[in-house]
């Protein structure tokens, strides 16, 4: 276990002198601080809370935003020291390849919940204590700034996943982008147009919040905008009838699975490749 | 514990329909000093892959320090390794210091250990500068100082010399030599023979994936019959009676008007050098025996043979021997 802290921890200290926690953190608060000034202005006609305005637009940009911050970070993890010949040297040291992959996730992983927890923290604070807002509305902000850190935690699996498999760091990198692409903009889209040509034929719609489970950052905006009244309201999501509802705490567990499960399988590829 | 550091019996590794390594026995005793030579793509490498756990090879058994090297167990047992690889490119913001402390919490070693390396290799000032900024020559320093890192019992260095100026080259065979008087067991693999040709206890050549000779530099020499070399310097008119003197011991080729080589069997060389050295007109005489880059031309083959050195290519027909 030792090995995995000394690398993550080399991760962190590479990521906070490339100026790479530093960047960010500043690009996720001035994005959010922007939105959510922005948009506290139609606050007042809908009776929604400014931090539950907040919410909606900030997790519609964390799904482009987190996802591809996190896939850039991590894809060269593994295979540019695969590139540059140090992979050999680490694996030659008392370090089993599990601790690698591990090693190599944590770090960045706490790259991004750092930058996400202050720079959102920092928006949630100021919007919370200058505008009108009522307690109720700090469960969802708080719901959302941790989900968006479990969001860019499934990534930061993805792009691991991504790193372990690739033989060269270009490809890594190519694959990350096509990751992102299908996740963030692809599987929407195909699952609309799938959707719409079945007319309710064969998928019912209580499959569809399942079918959305597929794809971490689906999960993500399901649980943001669907889970709290106030929010959903504003979002436009509260005719969504009880029976597609899927329980706020079950589509966490699907964001944990989204973390576990590529890492898991990061860590079985990258033991069984060999070098 | 008696145990040979590394053992190899019957070592294949075949990549696909392309075999890296075929038939390799090989076992290194405690506090030896092993060379390997062999041309780009003869299996060095791959050997070394296979020692360190990182590739399993397709038949044979490894064993290093008693345990196969891709088992668990050896997990704990690399602290006691210490290697090199070919051409590692240390990059990154870290600075050296920085860097080779992140390898002494990986090996659990004293981190005090580092200032005191990064001195020995010649890197003290620079240790706190950015290892991205560093040289070639920086850089296979940073990469000697990982390896020495709580003095292993076992070094594995792959070409750790090339790119490396002549000053930086003596002070890597100095430390090697430091490490190997405190008993460790060193497996190298190198271009430049010349480096290491009186250093290593043991020579192995690798050829197209197979071990085509083994053994002391003397052994080496016996077993691949390459001629000693006598430079003989004499005016012109002493040719023939030179000639004469050394009869069918030697063959004799004019260089210029002043010298003459002979060629000559390892064991006739002690005679030819009596009946020269009885002739007037001898002013000097040299004696050459052949050296590792000859016999390791000898052994990679005529098809390899455009480094060879003058004294080994004619000699190619002799025939590959193995001691």
């Amino acid at each position: 276990m030792n090995a995995v802290v000394t690398i993550a921890g080399r991760e962190i200290r590479e990521g906070v002198r490339n100026r790479w926690v530093l960047a960010t953190t500043l690009v996720l608060a001035a994005l959010a601080l922007t939105l959510a000034f922005l948009g506290s202005t139609p606050a007042g006609t809908v009776k929604a809370s400014a931090l539950a305005v907040t919410v909606v637009s900030l997790s519609s940009l964390s799904i482009f935003l987190l996802p591809l911050i996190a896939l850039i970070l991590t894809f060269d993890g593994i295979a540019g020291e695969a590139e540059r010949g140090t992979l050999l040297l680490l694996l030659s040291y008392p370090v089993a390849r599990w601790q690698i992959v591990l090693g190599k996730f944590l770090g960045h992983t706490a790259i991004l919940a750092f930058a996400t927890l202050v720079g959102y923290g920092a928006t949630g604070l100021v919007v919370g204590l200058t505008q009108e807002s009522g307690a109720g509305g700090w469960a969802p902000y708080l719901a959302m700034v941790g989900s968006s850190i479990l969001l860019g935690a499934a990534f930061a699996a993805v792009g691991t996943l991504v790193s372990a498999v690739a033989r060269e760091r270009a490809v890594a990198g190519g694959l990350g982008i096509g990751l992102w692409l299908f996740f963030v903009i692809v599987f929407d889209m195909a699952l609309l147009g799938i959707l719409a040509a079945d007319t309710n034929q064969t998928i019912g719609s209580a499959t569809v919040p399942w079918l959305l489970m597929l794809n971490p950052a689906d999960i993500y905006r399901f649980f943001n905008l669907a889970s709290f009244g106030d929010v959903s309201t504003f979002a436009g999501l509260a005719g969504l009838s009880e029976s597609v509802r899927i329980a706020p705490p079950a589509m966490l567990g699907a964001l944990v699975v989204w973390i576990v499960a590529p890492l898991g399988l990061a860590a079985l590829a990258f033991q069984r490749r060999s070098l | 514990m008696t145990e040979a550091p590394v053992r190899l019996e019957k070592i294949a590794k075949r990549y696909g329909a392309v075999t890296a390594l075929e038939d390799v026995d090989l076992t290194i005793e405690p506090g030896e000093f092993m060379a390997l030579a062999g041309h780009n793509g003869a299996g060095k490498t791959t050997l070394f892959k296979i020692i360190l756990g990182l590739v399993r090879p397709s038949s044979g058994t490894v064993s290093v320090f008693g345990a196969p090297p891709h088992s668990k167990r050896a997990v704990g047992l690399r602290s006691a390794i210490g290697f090199l690889p070919e051409n590692v490119t240390f990059a990154g913001n870290l600075t050296g210091i920085e860097l080779l402390r992140y390898y002494a919490r990986l090996k659990r070693v004293p981190l005090g250990q580092c200032t005191d390396l990064l001195e020995q290799v010649g890197l003290g000032d620079a240790g706190r500068r950015r290892v991205k900024t560093y040289s070639k020559g920086m850089r296979q320093r940073l990469g000697l100082a990982q390896m020495l890192l709580g003095e292993p019992k076992l070094l594995v260095l792959d070409e750790p010399t090339s790119g490396l100026d002549p000053d930086a080259r003596r002070q890597f065979r100095s430390l090697i030599e430091e490490r190997r008087q405190a008993g460790a067991t060193i497996l190298l693999s190198s271009h430049a023979l010349v480096d290491f040709e009186e250093a290593a206890d043991r020579i192995t050549f690798l050829r197209e994936g197979r071990m085509v000779a083994c053994g002391t530099i003397d052994e080496l020499r016996r077993a691949s019959a390459l001629p000693v070399r006598i430079r003989v310097k004499a005016g012109p008119d002493a040719h023939a009676a030179l000639a004469k003197a050394v009869g069918d011991m030697a063959e004799v080729r004019p260089v210029n008007g002043q010298s003459v080589e002979l060629f000559c069997a390892p064991d006739k060389h002690v005679a030819i050098l009596r009946r020269v050295g009885a002739l007037e007109a001898v002013d000097t005489v040299e004696v050459r025996p052949p050296h590792l880059e000859d016999i390791y031309a000898h052994y990679r083959g005529p098809d390899h043979g455009d480094g060879a050195r003058d004294g080994a290519g004619d000699i190619e027909s002799d025939g590959r021997t193995r001691p």
